[in-house]
């Protein structure tokens, strides 16, 4: 499902089945893309933030048109216990390996991995991120 | 041959790309076949322009015959240069038969009277368009060929598009000349400006597509979108975005947007702040300028709103540029009941 904020349109409630994970993505070169995550934040249930939500943060090819600020990225990282992940769509071989992450993260959220829960590979990953 | 005439000659072949040269002489028609046909297009362009020059040499070319092709030139390649928009007005409803003998004859009048020494050609093309190509000089100084002024001018219409060079001192003139000659009372300037002359036309020919109103919906064929590319892909906001989508095309309609690269708005509206935080002691308007510049101003401005980098519908501020025909604007303080600003004509 993609949406362009949130909170999610009232009327297709009924539609929707059970969301195991968020991704929120980031414009590297867009300041409203980064206003944009921040203020739909508010809008997520905590119990995702147990492994369920993560950032992607996309168009890093282009660094040179950069408009957000990477620590605020970071912060936001570490505020939501959340991974950040890096990817430039442009390229479809960085653009399929991040799908391929994505998915086996989905698959984790969504409990399809035995003995693996959301919330123990969310704190594997923010733990060897910090190393 | 003039040495001016050979170097004039020789800088504008040089000007036109390799594949082009060889047409457009042949639509100059100054060099027979027969002289074409020796020179090879395939050496360097430097070379070519001289086989050129050479020839023409032979031929005697003068002035004359060296504006008609800087004529061709730009008629092919008019987007180098920048062109503004005039209307002429009459006051009478008479229309008048266009003679265009007479119409040249009392241009050419008109400048030398003032200035002695100008060069002017014309040249016809299909759909009543009349280029004129002019050189100025001054009564003491022979004309300057590299600083050309040139006129389009649709002669069922009071339409004149212009792309004056850095002498604007000349432009009076050149406006007075074009209103006599053409039986009008007056001329002024439209604030309209681009690069792309076709666009100019269509602008103030109304041959873009415009945002008629239709009073009869949509048949239900026509609302199938663009098949989607995944079906396991569900859009959430899908009615915002068709939302979206059906604004911009009411009011940009389907067809391609004319070319224009600027869009200028003087301000001169007052500061409006909290009245406890009284920031300027004088009560003057605020002087700004923003301008909004692109490759293609429209279609990037259409295409802003569905990007989700804009809301739509867009300001109509930006929407009347076509129908407005400028892209210059002065925004003045509206004075009486409401407060807020008015465009100015």
């Amino acid at each position: 499902h993609l949406a362009t904020s949130l909170p999610l349109p009232s009327e297709r409630d009924h539609l929707r089945p059970r969301i195991d994970m968020i991704v929120f993505m980031i414009d590297i070169k867009s300041k409203y893309s980064l206003k944009n995550v921040e203020a739909s934040l508010a809008y997520v249930d905590a119990s995702f933030f147990l492994g369920k939500v993560c950032f992607l943060v996309t168009g890093v090819g282009r660094v040179n048109c950069c408009s957000i600020e990477m620590n605020a990225v970071w912060k936001l990282g570490e505020i939501y216990c959340s991974p950040v992940l890096f990817c430039e769509l442009e390229m479809e071989g960085i653009r399929v390996a991040t799908a391929q992450r994505l998915l086996r993260m989905l698959q984790i959220c969504a409990g399809h991995v035995p003995g693996v829960s959301a919330l123990s590979f969310g704190s594997l990953m923010r733990n060897s991120a910090n190393d | 041959m003039d040495e001016t005439v050979a170097e004039y000659i020789r800088r504008t072949v040089l000007k036109i790309p390799r594949d082009e040269i060889k047409p457009m002489l042949q639509k100059w028609g100054f060099l027979s076949e027969a002289q074409l046909q020796t020179i090879n297009f395939h050496q360097l362009k430097d070379n070519i322009s001289q086989d050129v020059v050479q020839l023409c040499e032979e031929n005697s070319a003068d002035i004359k015959q060296a504006a008609v092709l800087d004529i061709i030139y730009n008629h092919t390649y008019p987007n180098k240069r920048v062109w503004s928009v005039y209307q002429m007005n009459k006051t009478g409803e008479e229309m008048d038969f266009f003679d265009l003998t007479d119409f040249k004859k009392k241009i050419k009048r008109q400048l030398r009277s003032a200035l002695k020494n100008v060069t002017i050609t014309f040249r016809e093309y299909e759909d009543n368009a009349i280029w004129i190509r002019i050189a100025w000089g001054t009564p003491y100084t022979k004309p300057n060929q590299y600083k050309t002024s040139y006129v389009v001018y649709h002669s069922q219409t009071p339409y004149v598009f212009i792309s004056a060079s850095m002498l604007k001192s000349n432009l009076p003139l050149l406006c007075q000349a074009l209103v006599v000659a053409s039986n009008y009372h007056d001329i002024r300037e439209m604030e309209l400006r681009s690069h792309s002359l076709n666009s100019l036309k269509d602008i103030v020919f109304k041959r873009y597509s415009q945002n008629f109103q239709t009073y009869y919906p949509k048949p239900l064929q026509e609302r199938d979108v663009a098949p989607e590319s995944d079906l396991r892909i569900i859009q959430e906001n899908k009615n915002e975005k068709e939302r979206i989508e059906r604004v911009n095309r009411e009011i940009f309609g389907d067809g391609p947007q004319p070319k224009l690269e600027f869009a200028q708005y003087k301000l001169e509206t007052m500061f409006k702040s909290d009245p406890k935080r009284d920031v300027l002691d004088k009560k003057e308007p605020f002087r700004c300028l923003v301008k909004f510049s692109s490759p293609h101003l429209l279609e990037s401005l259409k295409s802003l709103a569905p990007a989700g980098m804009a809301d739509a519908p867009l300001s109509p501020l930006l929407t009347c540029i076509p129908q407005k025909a400028r892209n210059y604007f002065k925004i003045r303080e509206k004075k009486g009941l409401f407060p807020g600003s008015f465009v100015s004509p």
